[in-house]
């Protein structure tokens, strides 16, 4: 049951083959087997997931079940679950429990799924490789030497390792798509505004945006379905009806104009992924679509003005978190002073603790012109480039990351070199695009990600992309050999 | 000795009257029980969003549009970035660079007919923070978040203030506006309108502006004319020894009547204000500005000049009488009802029914005589029924719920005497029964016809019609 696909255990569930129980029940096991040597979850919610698989159980016996009824999803430890710990990564949050429900979790919810716990993350949305989390390190279910990428690993690493069919996953510059790329899955980032904010704790609110992790681009499509809408508590959602995303997985691809950008291909970028790369490229040509060269010349600009803004925001969103009225509070404070400066030291690691500093400096007066201004100048240069190769192609494609997988411990010194992994997906945050990863290949047993990039609002496209080259490649179906 | 002069500017903040608060559903509802009215959103919890109230943007556009300011097609929310306990993200969502009320202006009246404009530079909104609450927690501090998120209008004025009684009036006349537009309850105890003023001074004729201090929470008119008196004594007096103002902010103790220094320059936040990305920018279109300025009420100083020329008030009548709308209101209503007489109405208005609602500390809204039971007392003044006199008992009657006019004075008959033979038979007596004075004041003693005429008020209880008695009684004691 665990290496099913939603779709087929929607189906699964629909013929009456096995109750979302059953089903449950068994995933819950494989996680108590296999969590503790990946450590995917930060919270396992057996009874909530019983209970809920239950409901959905007798749902189904109503006949009311929808296509997502009694399937299990893991929610990243991000969004707000009413009555469950929602950490955020970090021991700031550590005994927090959410007062309520998240959008996402709500519609995720409504729709019958089952939340079997809470994923690992790096400590509020702050890493590639999440390797900053509060709660450990999350290992690649392909290579345990090896990373599962960031923020959402925890995630990406129960759904590599089938110990969930799917998870939701936020990106606030690639944190879906690279860890989908490196733990080969299909995760989608969808446009800013598209799924609501509500609910999902703040990093760097102009580019977060949540989204699913799954086997597939159909499980993404069935899935962001049930996610996306616009949401009246987030006045940043876009009031824009949701399109039937399954319903446009099969449309022909002929005549599709794919952009190539020559700045995602050249130097830093790994040989044996580039070559995964330009077969995948090559399979899209057979599928009748073709293939232009293009250019975004900003993009070295991104990761700098990323590196801006990102802190900036962050600066200011985790403020709130000052052991005044929840989360951690630091022992027996001798002043007002005190107690902030000891209970935020104590309750943050150390790259939120960058963040933040780079940040504030960021937005000080006198240096507020020449970083966040500036930064903000560059992002509407880098969303020009976009607009103008969107006058020329229907999608853009190159590699997700630049390298598989990196191995444990290889890049926590290096915070740059860390920060270049999200090279390619950067961009996309800060012109709030949609964009898509998707497994073709491998080097050696690391899995290689390609990055689907579209319009906004065409995630429609990006997905009946990723799902055709899915009929003519078997990439996604395989499972970690560890975890079949 | 040197000549002097003041130079201020007042920051207004104005809670506006909405039910509910400017980013979140609470209720803004004054003194429910600490932390009940504070929903996640005010809360500050991980992963709550801000959404802007609609009533709180039309009501600045209100404002705006009653000072005849600019009202931005396009403003942007920023984060103001502090901590503090009581503000519980650790940043107020207020407006930076782009206020959404921008170059307004108020005119003053001041001493003798003379009237002055204020400029006002721009008008904000943004929302309040919470109260820490510093007793009965055993040495620690209390938080008390039912505050946080109201939502304010802050209104800062240009430097034109050249006094401590300018200011007042100037405070006074924006709070008789906002309370007129009803953007603000103008409550004062509790906090709905108070005021930061920056205040400076300069020798006379000098350009340049002195250092200023910012004196902040002046929650009463007569604070703030200490306030500034004492700050500009302080001043001159640091000047004249020798000294140098500091720019600073600075605390008025109302029980001291003097300003200290609460924190110097050096220790100012650096605010870090950028826009707040939970919130698109603001944007107005035509259609909503011409829609509010069509709902806007008459303004004071317009109704004034109305009152004035349609009613023939003089210029205080017709100024007391616009001070609130329910006021106002209340007299036009008693002038429809009785269809004519404004001055009759204006003074009973501003005379015995303001006296009556002074006694009992009561709003004009919460008369228990209506302008329609007021227009029917004064109709029986206008007709002769009752004199002036007589028809205060009556008022006196209405008030106290003794029922309609008609039947106060049926019942305690109190109907004016107007038949001559009647108020000739009670001078006939009362001549009859004072021959002394009847023989001084035909001697040539004047003065005593006055005597008679009390005499036979006193007589008739005050129902003889006052004109007839005086005719009669001059004809009778020719004799």
């Amino acid at each position: 049951m665990h290496d099913k696909t939603i779709a087929q255990l929607s189906a699964g569930l629909a013929a009456g083959e096995f109750s979302s129980e059953e089903l449950t029940r068994s995933l819950l096991e494989r996680i108590e087997q296999f969590n503790p040597g990946l450590n995917a979850f930060i919270t396992v919610t057996d009874d909530v997931a019983l209970s809920q698989a239950r409901a959905a159980d007798e749902r189904r016996r109503q006949g009311q079940a929808g296509p997502l009824t009694g399937v299990p999803i893991a929610q990243k430890d991000i969004f707000c679950t009413d009555g469950v710990r929602t950490s955020c990564g970090s021991r700031m949050l550590d005994r927090f429990i959410a007062p309520y429900n998240a959008t996402v979790v709500e519609k995720l919810n409504a729709a019958g799924m089952v939340m079997l716990g809470k994923t690992n993350m790096d400590e509020f949305a702050m890493g590639s490789s999440n390797e900053n989390s509060f709660y450990g390190p999350v290992r690649n279910p392909w290579d345990l030497d090896a990373v599962p990428g960031g923020s959402s690993g925890g995630s990406a690493a129960a759904v590599a390792a089938r110990l969930t069919p799917a998870a939701t996953g936020t990106d606030t510059g690639g944190s879906i798509r690279q860890p989908a790329a490196l733990c080969g899955l299909t995760g989608i980032k969808p446009t800013y505004g598209r799924v609501s904010r509500w609910g999902m704790i703040a990093y760097a609110s102009s580019l977060d945006q949540g989204g699913p992790l799954a086997r597939s681009a159909e499980d993404c499509a069935l899935l962001l379905g049930a996610m996306a809408g616009f949401d009246p508590r987030d006045s940043t959602s876009v009031d824009r009806p949701v399109p039937d995303y399954v319903a446009a997985l099969d449309r022909p691809l002929t005549g599709l104009k794919i952009g190539l950008p020559k700045e995602y291909f050249g130097e830093g970028l790994d040989g044996a992924v580039a070559r995964a790369v330009a077969a995948a490229i090559a399979e899209y040509r057979k599928l009748g679509a073709t293939v232009l060269d293009i250019s975004l010349p900003n993009t070295h600009l991104a990761i700098p003005a990323y590196y801006v803004i990102a802190p900036a925001e962050c600066s200011s969103n985790l403020a709130r978190f000052d052991g005044v009225r929840y989360g951690h509070r630091c022992d027996q404070p001798k002043d007002l002073l005190d107690l902030y400066t000891r209970s935020r030291a104590e309750g943050f690691g150390p790259e939120v603790t960058r963040r933040i500093l780079v940040g504030t400096f960021a937005l000080s007066a006198g240096y507020y012109d020449a970083y966040y201004l500036k930064a903000q100048q560059i992002r509407r240069l880098i969303s020009n480039d976009f607009q103008q190769a969107f006058a020329q192609v229907d999608l853009i494609a190159g590699p997700t990351s630049p390298t598989v997988a990196f191995n444990l411990g290889e890049k926590v010194d290096d915070p740059i070199t860390m920060y270049l992994s999200d090279i390619y997906t950067i961009a996309v945050n800060l012109a709030g695009l949609p964009g898509l990863s998707l497994p073709v290949g491998f080097v050696g047993q690391r899995p290689v990600g390609l990055q689907l990039i579209g319009h906004h609002f065409a995630e429609e496209c990006l997905l009946n992309a990723a799902h055709r080259y899915q009929q003519i490649t078997d990439w996604h179906t395989r499972t970690p050999p560890a975890f079949a | 000795m040197m000549e002097w002069e003041t130079v201020i500017g007042l920051e207004i903040h104005a809670q506006l009257a909405t039910k509910s608060k400017i980013f979140s559903g609470a209720s803004t509802a004054y003194g429910a029980e600490p932390n009940t009215q504070a929903c996640t959103i005010d809360l500050g919890m991980p992963g709550v969003l801000p959404v802007l109230n609609r009533e709180a943007v039309r009501m600045a556009a209100v404002f705006g549009l009653a000072i005849g300011a600019e009202i931005a097609r396009r403003s942007v929310f920023a984060r103001k970035n502090y901590f503090y306990p009581d503000l519980p993200k650790g940043y107020q969502i207020s407006q930076y660079e782009l206020p959404i009320v921008q170059k307004g202006q108020l005119t003053i009246d001041l001493d003798e007919g003379v009237s002055k404009v204020i400029g006002i530079t721009r008008a904000h909104l943004e929302e309040d923070a919470g109260k820490s609450l510093h007793e009965d927690f055993q040495g620690l501090s209390g938080i008390d978040l039912n505050r946080a998120g109201t939502p304010l209008l802050e209104i800062v004025s240009e430097p034109d203030l050249r006094s401590a009684k300018e200011a007042v009036a100037y405070m006074k006349k924006l709070h008789q506006m906002v309370v007129y537009l009803g953007i603000c309850d103008g409550n004062m105890q509790e906090g709905s309108f108070r005021c930061d003023a920056n205040v400076s001074v300069r020798r006379k004729g000098d350009p340049k502006l002195g250092t200023r201090a910012e004196i902040k929470n002046l929650n009463s008119f007569r604070f703030v004319e200490r306030a500034i008196e004492f700050e500009i004594e302080r001043q001159i007096d640091l000047i004249e020894a020798g000294g140098k103002v500091v720019q600073e902010t600075r605390l008025y103790d109302p029980d001291k009547g003097e300003t200290r220094s609460m924190r110097g320059k050096e220790e100012a936040n650096d605010y870090r204000y950028f826009p707040d990305p939970d919130l698109l920018p603001l944007v107005l279109d035509e259609e909503f500005i011409a829609t509010t300025r069509a709902s806007l009420p008459e303004l004071p100083d317009t109704k004034k000049q109305r009152f004035i020329s349609q009613y023939g008030l003089s210029s205080y009548d017709a100024g007391v009488l616009t001070t609130s709308r329910a006021l106002s209101d209340y007299y036009e209503a008693t002038v429809a009802a009785l269809g004519g007489e404004p001055k009759l109405c204006a003074n009973w208005v501003m005379g015995d029914l303001s006296a009556f609602l002074n006694k009992e500390n009561r709003e004009i809204t919460a008369s228990p005589v209506s302008p329609v039971q007021l227009a029917g007392l004064l109709r029986r003044i206008q007709d002769q029924t009752i004199s002036g006199k007589i028809a205060k008992d009556v008022f006196e009657a209405l008030w106290a719920g003794e029922g309609e006019t008609d039947a106060i004075i049926e019942k305690r008959g109190l109907k004016q005497i107007t038949d001559n033979s009647a108020i000739e038979k009670v001078i006939d007596d009362v001549i009859a029964a004072n021959p002394e004075q009847l023989a001084q004041y035909r001697a040539g003693k004047d003065k005593l016809f006055a005597f008679f005429v009390g005499q036979v008020m006193k007589a008739s209880k005050g129902k003889a019609n006052p004109q007839q008695v005086n005719d009669l009684l001059a004809e009778k004691l020719k004799g």
